[in-house]
């Protein structure tokens, strides 16, 4: 048996997503831009995912723009409204420290083209504060982007202060919403955003489709230019199957969301237990960031005295799938930017573990994993006192 | 695994007998740069040699059916393997960086984390093998069958708690075989030209790459002769080493023959030419010495030595003169006794042991 927990990098597919897709692909070949029979099959299917996707935000499926997934959805976010706002004098954003690279990079990218950008610190809790957010805004601010929750450590964030705070200086707010659609009940009004990326394979729907929510009347410029498309947001043959399958697993999670004795307890408890039972069974462990405010299914936990990278394959070895941080361009591991904003040391940065669980995770893989891990720090810890003590 | 056949071959060699095989490839050197200005539009995509063999391992580990991992390296390359190899350049001395690999991160670092993944063994693409002699219960090191492939010359620095835990697959083998095997598997490297010199240098230019990673090493300097009289100047003496002809810049001198570097003296920056002649000697001594076969006693002992990795080993006496040093007489001079390289000594084609040239 295989244990997965790595559904924050992406999750296994819902039956029924999976049949959308192959419907589609099948039975519905037609390029939704045309006018006739085939076209307007093509096009049924779009409005449809377009409405599940609306009801997984709150929002209205006019307001749907549906992009390859949550980068370009980012992108699309930061770029579109950077741009628009141009002319108004607003050459000013900011994010926080603990984005996704999605984000951090785009706003890197900008900055080398002239924006000026401001990177809000976080503290231990991995929780961005409105205060810290009111000190980088000014005037001149054109986008705040923060996310919603957290890939790595799964600290959910005060988005609609943050948002309201944005708002006080007139500048807009986009919140990366990949990480927390189909975990969290979401709704835009709410939450007062501009601005919300989704994935669809990140709550059991096909690799390739996202979403940017955008509200109504928010002045943004394409990232794509071409057909008119998306009501002239984003150009290009939309990718329809994929879209039917996003739409099929965001209504699945909506439903999910929204039903009482939920999914949401179920994985908060399962969470809940492995991350007790590996507190209590490896001695030198810790939970990284605030533990109350968190998506119900991520863990980040550091090993004292144990190389995250070595631990991450030991148990791959082991039939246990879990992640670090991020990976870079070689498949090598780097030390997590994200702990590294909360202030934790290099060795810490590089000792933590991500444990995300799912929809398919269960009571039987929390054991293994219980069952497995105390062996294998121990015997790493064994290790790294042997290469500690060799002479130089 | 390399993205090379070797280390390929090496790995479906063993996974074909039936081991649990785990793809390891170490990440060296940093292409983060290059990554993050691919991103700002700024360098062409693709352009990291490195990422390619990365790549390739990574296929290979597909095609034969194991898990393959990338370990990040590049601090402990750097620690142990580069800067070494600059140091060395600075002493006026020419370093053997892949020995270094081999002893201080391969058999050391790497196996160690082999060992936590639950690994018996490190097997690595190399042209070498290792024999367990049951009398002496120790573990012998022998070149590769393929005398044209041969690196024993680069191991001899492996303790024999390393070699107890290596394994050289190909070593057994003709190169061509390698090949072959590779082609019959379908492995996608089968025919990919072997690497060449020093992997973190891909240019050759190591004059160039000494001066980037240690700018104070550039002195310029005389050309002096064997007598003293001064007969040019140069610019840095990294860019020198013993037995080179070519770049002395002394065209203009007239000279019975060519003129070869001699030897080198860092403390005046001088550089020290003479003819052809002159680079012979039939003495040299060695520190860091590691015997692989029983260490001999106070006795000389007749051997075959090599003093670069291209010199047929040449008949000669052995003797320890310390508990890491040793000196060597060779029956007949030899052409630029070089610091910095290893000295290797042979029974036959067993590994008596080596160590590093003074």
């Amino acid at each position: 048996m295989r244990v997965y927990f790595d559904y924050n990098a992406t999750t296994p597919m819902h039956a029924e997503s999976v049949e959308a897709v192959a419907r589609v692909s099948r039975d519905i070949f037609g390029n939704a831009s045309s006018v006739h029979h085939f076209g307007q099959q093509a096009k049924a299917v779009l409005d449809e995912a377009r409405s599940a996707a609306a009801m997984l935000v709150g929002g209205d499926p006019s307001e749907i723009v549906f992009t390859s997934g949550g980068t370009e959805a980012d992108n699309f976010a930061l770029r579109g409204a950077a741009e628009a706002l141009e002319p108004t004098g607003r050459r000013h954003l900011v994010t926080s420290a603990i984005e996704h690279e999605a984000v951090l990079n785009t706003l890197k990218a900008l900055a080398r083209r002239g924006w000026e950008t401001t990177l809000v610190p976080v503290d231990q809790t991995g929780v961005v504060s409105p205060e810290h957010v009111a000190e980088a805004v000014t005037d001149r601010t054109a986008l705040v982007s923060v996310m919603h929750a957290n890939n790595e450590i799964g600290t959910i964030q005060p988005v609609a202060q943050l948002a309201a705070v944005a708002h006080a200086r007139g500048a807009l707010f986009h919140t990366d919403a990949v990480q927390s659609a189909g975990k969290l009940p979401i709704d835009v009004r709410t939450l007062g955003v501009d601005l919300l990326a989704i994935s669809a394979h990140k709550f059991n729907g096909p690799k390739g489709a996202g979403a940017l929510w955008i509200k109504r009347g928010t002045r943004m410029l394409a990232l794509l230019t071409g057909g008119k498309h998306e009501r002239n947001r984003r150009a290009g043959t939309e990718n329809v199957p994929a879209i039917a399958g996003l739409g099929v697993a965001a209504r699945l999670a909506a439903v999910m969301l929204t039903s009482p004795g939920t999914e949401a307890a179920r994985l908060t408890a399962l969470r809940n237990r492995l991350e007790d039972d590996i507190l209590r069974l490896v001695p030198g462990t810790a939970v990284n960031g605030a533990r109350g405010a968190r998506v119900p299914n991520t863990t980040n936990i550091s090993f004292d005295r144990v190389e995250a990278e070595s631990l991450l394959i030991a148990l791959d070895l082991e039939g246990i799938a879990v992640s670090t941080g991020s990976a870079c361009s070689s498949g090598t591991l780097e030390p997590s930017h994200v702990l590294r904003a909360m202030g934790f040391n290099a060795h810490r940065t590089q000792n933590s573990l991500r444990f995300s669980l799912g929809l398919f995770s269960t009571e039987a893989e929390v054991d293994r994993v219980v069952a497995t891990l105390p062996r294998l720090v121990e015997k790493l810890r064994g290790l790294t006192q042997k290469v500690g003590s060799r002479p130089a | 695994m390399s993205g090379g056949v070797d280390s390929s071959v090496a790995a479906a060699l063993l996974a074909e007998q039936g081991h649990d095989v785990i793809g390891v490839s170490m990440r060296l050197y940093d292409a983060s740069d290059g990554a993050q200005a691919d991103q700002a539009g700024g360098r062409a995509f693709g352009s990291c040699c490195s990422l390619d063999d990365l790549q390739d391992a990574r296929r290979v580990a597909a095609a034969i059916n194991i898990p393959h991992y990338i370990l990040d390296f590049a601090k402990q390359f750097d620690d142990l393997v580069v800067s070494n190899f600059v140091r060395e350049y600075a002493a006026g001395r020419t370093p053997l960086p892949c020995a270094r690999c081999n002893s201080d991160l391969k058999f050391s670092t790497l196996a160690e984390r082999a060992e936590g993944f639950g690994a018996e063994a490190v097997a690595t693409g190399h042209y070498a093998r290792i024999e367990h002699d049951q009398t002496t219960g120790r573990y012998l090191l022998k070149r590769g069958l393929d005398p044209s492939k041969d690196q024993a010359y680069f191991l001899f620095s492996l303790t024999q708690a390393q070699l107890a835990h290596a394994r050289f697959p190909v070593g057994d083998r003709p190169k061509d075989e390698v090949r072959e095997y590779a082609r019959r598997l379908g492995l996608p490297v089968a025919d990919k030209p072997d690497s060449q010199e020093i992997c973190f240098i891909p240019d050759h230019d190591y004059a160039a790459f000494v001066a980037k990673q240690a700018p104070e090493t550039a002195r310029d300097g005389r050309i002096v002769d064997e007598h003293g009289q001064t007969l040019g100047t140069h610019a840095g003496d990294h860019r020198f080493t013993v037995g080179q002809r070519k770049g002395l810049g002394l065209g203009d001198v007239q000279t019975a023959g060519p003129l070869y570097v001699l030897h080198l003296q860092p403390a005046t920056g001088e550089v020290i030419v003479g003819p052809r002649a002159s680079l012979e000697r039939t003495t040299l001594t060695a520190s860091g010495v590691n015997w692989i076969a029983p260490p001999p006693g106070s006795d000389e002992r007749a051997i075959t030595a090599q003093i670069r990795h291209r010199h047929r080993a040449a008949t000669a006496k052995v003797r320890r003169t310390g508990e890491t040093s040793a000196a060597v007489a060779f029956d007949t001079p030899q052409l630029a006794i070089t610091p910095g390289q290893a000295v290797v000594f042979y029974d036959d084609d067993v590994v008596v042991g080596g160590g590093w040239i003074d």
